[in-house]
């Protein structure tokens, strides 16, 4: 319980120092293009690190998972929202879970 | 133009914001609790985090028992794009707004939020700002609450099922923006293999680190091909800024 407190509060300050030291401290403008650039990939990056492997163990079982995988990524495709993706998945892998 | 924006301006244009918060912070509280977050802790992380993927990945990472560094590592690199956002919005901030008010603004500072906030014809200032930022902060919390005691009411079978739901949401947030972007597309696709050839690479790397190696790899890659274009004396260049969901975020 300590632990997941202290790691709110990291959290916390992660999510509020990079928001706050520019607003307060710099008036400039980005010149770098690469860090733009860099900046600007990230999180589709961080993202998508996250995700890959880590979504194939998500369920317990491989083959849900896979399946749960393909619908998220035909469904996404498509523009479904995200709440709605995550709901059909989910459902998907709950049923599939009696057949393997 | 010249129209000074009211807190109450900022209010009305904060509600749509605060609707679509909702319904992902409830997806939120959902998944969180699922994974044996408490309902408070939850409800507290929202309160204080204000991101969405920054928390996800937070979340996910104290449920995998990570340590301090990782954790503010990942989620401070998760974040960092915020700093952009802030450096433009400091742009058009005028100068006598003071160190507190600009620190009070910190707090609210979300992709939507700066996409409207950096859109105004009028001026910004602090009032309005705050105003825009009400509504859609106590939305995010109050979703998260929710979604966390709906969790509890659920079948067990159907709870362990919800394992996948946070990356499908990671990947209905990648995934329409990829279909428009090339480099978008190629910048996943790179931070998919990198995780994948570390994590079975180095078994026994932790997962924080292998994700935030693969994606400074996957992102500082593509930067490299492909530099994001820029309007070099256009002042409310924020284009490049915008939400990379391109909606709730």
């Amino acid at each position: 319980m300590i632990y997941q407190i202290i790691c709110v509060i990291i959290m916390a300050l992660a999510s509020f120092l990079p928001r706050m030291v520019p607003l307060v401290f710099c008036r400039k403008k980005v010149k770098s293009s690469f860090l733009k650039s860099f900046l600007y990939y990230m999180p589709y990056a961080v993202l998508s690190a996250l995700t890959f492997p880590a979504i194939l163990a998500s369920t317990g079982n491989v083959w849900t998972a896979t399946i749960g995988t393909a619908l998220a990524l035909i469904m996404s495709y498509f523009k479904i929202n995200l709440a709605i993706v995550a709901v059909v998945c989910t459902l998907v892998v709950f049923g599939f879970g009696f057949v393997f | 133009m010249d129209k000074k924006l009211t807190y109450l301006d900022g209010l009305k244009q904060g509600l749509p914001i605060c609707f679509a918060y909702i319904a992902v912070s409830f997806t939120f509280g959902l998944v969180a609790t699922r994974n044996g977050i408490p309902v408070w802790l939850a409800t507290l992380i929202s309160a204080t985090n204000l991101t969405s993927a920054g928390q996800f990945a937070g979340v996910e990472l104290i449920i995998a028992a990570a340590g301090y560094f990782e954790i503010a590592l990942a989620v401070f690199v998760i974040n960092i794009r915020y700093s952009l956002m802030s450096l433009s919005l400091s742009q058009q901030l005028s100068d006598d707004v003071g160190v507190f008010k600009r620190l009070i603004m910190s707090l609210f500072i979300t992709d939507e939020i700066f996409a409207i906030a950096s859109t105004t014809k009028s001026r910004l200032n602090f009032p309005y700002f705050l105003g825009l930022a009400t509504t859609p902060y106590f939305g995010w919390a109050f979703g998260t609450l929710l979604g966390g005691l709906i969790n509890n009411v659920l079948p067990e079978r159907l709870q362990s099922a919800m394992g996948i739901a946070l990356y499908c949401m990671f990947i209905a947030i990648i995934i329409p923006p990829a279909k428009k972007s090339k480099p978008i597309l190629l910048c996943i696709s790179l931070g998919a293999i990198f995780s994948c050839l570390i994590a079975f690479g180095i078994p026994n790397l932790s997962m924080g680190f292998s994700v935030i190696i693969a994606s400074c790899l996957a992102a500082a890659l593509t930067a490299i091909l492909f530099p994001v274009k820029t309007n070099e004396n256009d002042n409310t260049d924020n284009t490049n800024f915008l939400p990379p969901t391109g909606g709730v975020l």
